[in-house]
């Protein structure tokens, strides 16, 4: 591991004037992701600034009837705040299908949106990879696959977000909220994380030096009737293989909301509109929770070890949209 | 200008004050084995991914080896060192020997320092993944075999000692035999 310089800081304008402009100093939370990376060299920075100790660690009502989670919140925190639960319960199972109890208590909102990838070309310095060092190849394309995108990945990179929490919040519109020099900013989730493209390195929308301080929901009452499920290849403590957030809201036996997301299955968590689009005003059956899923997937290409997938997300998501239906009608 | 690579730092062990000088690349489990002289937390995987240096930090369990020791200063840390009292077993140590939660025992240590925080945790209402429903006004799970399984995952044992260790969090946990059946 580089040597490396180490400061704490503890209010939101010093951690943004330590970081500066320079490229090799790393804002430092739980250190889930970040360390074990730094021992593996695919992360080498010069200076670390520890903002664990930044006041951004509360979860607050809105005005407008949302949620604001300050971004060094825990995730073992989020997980069991009884607004998160009472209002978007597929947030807090998807935080608590993630990882362990032992990562989640130090894992934080702010690093779980930047966590890397778990490709295993791209944490093993020893393989060429486009994300980590640019115009190097991509060797996930014609190697090992199995467990990475079907949907918006490019010839340049085919590696999945490995991010639960994302996935709830991608589902509920949430906007992240981050402070640079130059002043303050927000990104709705939807514009959070790039496109692959040519530049798999660039992942989010973040200006250079910027730290996130908090991640917006907005008020959604039909979140309130929402499930989180992971499909993995063990009982726990896995990263998902395909997943999905989504919530669903019934009236006269159509659908009058609804919101899903999928995990695991792209370079971002995946908003499934063209799924939300087809299901809207339709009857809540099984006919079309069947279509809208496929209208979904009808853009996805698979690789050849990783073709499971379309089936496993369309038999994932018909299945949690026809629980959530039978508990809307009990 | 480099910065300094290396600290001075008080950590707080298991109600002690320690100092001492590290280099900034130093774990959390690093400065306890070989600095500290406090072997009873191990090193697995060295990767966060066995559970096998769980720590607790203010309370809160946690993996030592993905936490570097400068930024553990101000904490109070615990190890498997500090969790008995003086000669008195904890009750969690003491479920261990009773049910044989071990074989080889080099799990053991995370082990018990994980099923002491994870006790608390579900005393204090937290819910897991497998929990059926995790709104706030759900009644709080009972701490059956398959939510300590669940709870406990983050901890491995590669002798396979899984069912005593399950019998022993749930009878540490006071959840009786029937719980763990």
């Amino acid at each position: 591991m580089r040597e490396f310089g180490y400061q704490r800081v503890f209010d939101v304008a010093g951690a943004v004037a330590q970081l500066g402009a320079d490229p090799d100093a790393r804002f430092l939370g739980g250190g889930t992701n970040l360390v074990d990376l730094m021992k593996s060299g695919v992360e080498r920075p010069a200076r670390l600034v520890d903002v664990s100790h930044l006041p951004l660690g509360r979860i607050e009502p809105t005005e407008d009837g949302g949620l604001h989670l300050g971004a060094t919140v825990t995730n073992s925190d989020l997980a069991a705040h009884p607004e998160v639960r009472r209002r978007y319960p597929a947030l807090a199972q998807a935080v608590l299908a993630g990882a362990s109890g032992q990562l989640r208590n130090v894992a934080t909102v702010g690093g779980n949106l930047l966590q890397r990838t778990r490709c295993g070309y791209f944490t093993d310095v020893t393989q060429p990879c486009n994300k980590r060092v640019p115009g190097s190849g991509c060797p996930a394309v014609a190697g090992e696959h199995r467990n990475h995108a079907i949907l918006g990945a490019s010839g340049h990179c085919v590696a999945v977000h490995p991010s639960d929490m994302g996935v709830a919040l991608a589902a509920f519109d949430a906007v992240v909220s981050y402070e640079t020099a130059d002043g303050p900013g927000e990104l709705p989730m939807a514009e959070f994380y790039t496109p692959v493209g040519e530049t798999p390195h660039l992942e989010t929308a973040l200006p250079s030096g910027a730290l996130i301080t908090g991640v917006t929901l907005p008020p959604a009452p039909v979140a309130a009737r929402s499930r989180y499920r992971k499909v993995r290849e063990r009982a726990s403590y896995a990263f998902a293989i395909g997943s999905v957030a989504a919530a669903l809201d019934v009236r006269d036996g159509a659908v009058h909301d609804v919101r899903l997301a999928f995990g695991a299955v792209a370079s971002r968590p995946w908003r499934a509109r063209e799924a939300e689009r087809v299901m809207t005003g339709a009857p809540a059956d099984a006919e079309t929770f069947a279509a809208a899923v496929d209208a979904e997937l009808a853009a996805a290409e698979p690789l050849p070890q990783n073709g499971y997938k379309v089936s496993l997300m369309h038999n994932l998501v018909v299945a949690v949209l026809t629980e959530l239906r039978e508990e809307a009608s009990r | 200008m480099d910065p300094s690579t290396s600290s001075d730092i008080i950590l707080d062990i298991n109600g002690e004050k320690r100092s001492l000088s590290v280099d900034h690349r130093t774990t959390l489990l690093d400065a306890l084995r070989e600095r500290l002289d406090l072997t009873g937390t191990k090193k697995g995987c060295d990767q966060g991914q066995c559970g096998a240096c769980t720590v607790l930090l203010d309370g809160h369990r946690a993996v030592s080896c993905l936490h570097l020791a400068v930024a553990a200063e101000g904490r109070h840390i615990t190890t498997i060192e500090g969790i008995a009292e003086g000669e008195r077993l904890h009750p969690v140590q003491q479920a261990f020997l009773d049910l044989d939660g071990y074989q080889c025992g080099y799990c053991t240590p995370g082990q018990i320092c994980s099923a002491v925080a994870m006790i608390e945790e579900h005393a204090a209402g937290w819910p897991s993944a497998v929990t059926d429903d995790v709104r706030a006004e759900a009644a709080p799970p009972p701490l059956t075999a398959e939510e300590i399984r669940e709870r406990m995952s983050g901890n491995l044992c590669r002798c396979g000692a899984y069912v005593q260790i399950v019998e022993a969090v749930a009878q540490a946990a006071g959840a009786g035999k029937e719980a763990a059946a």
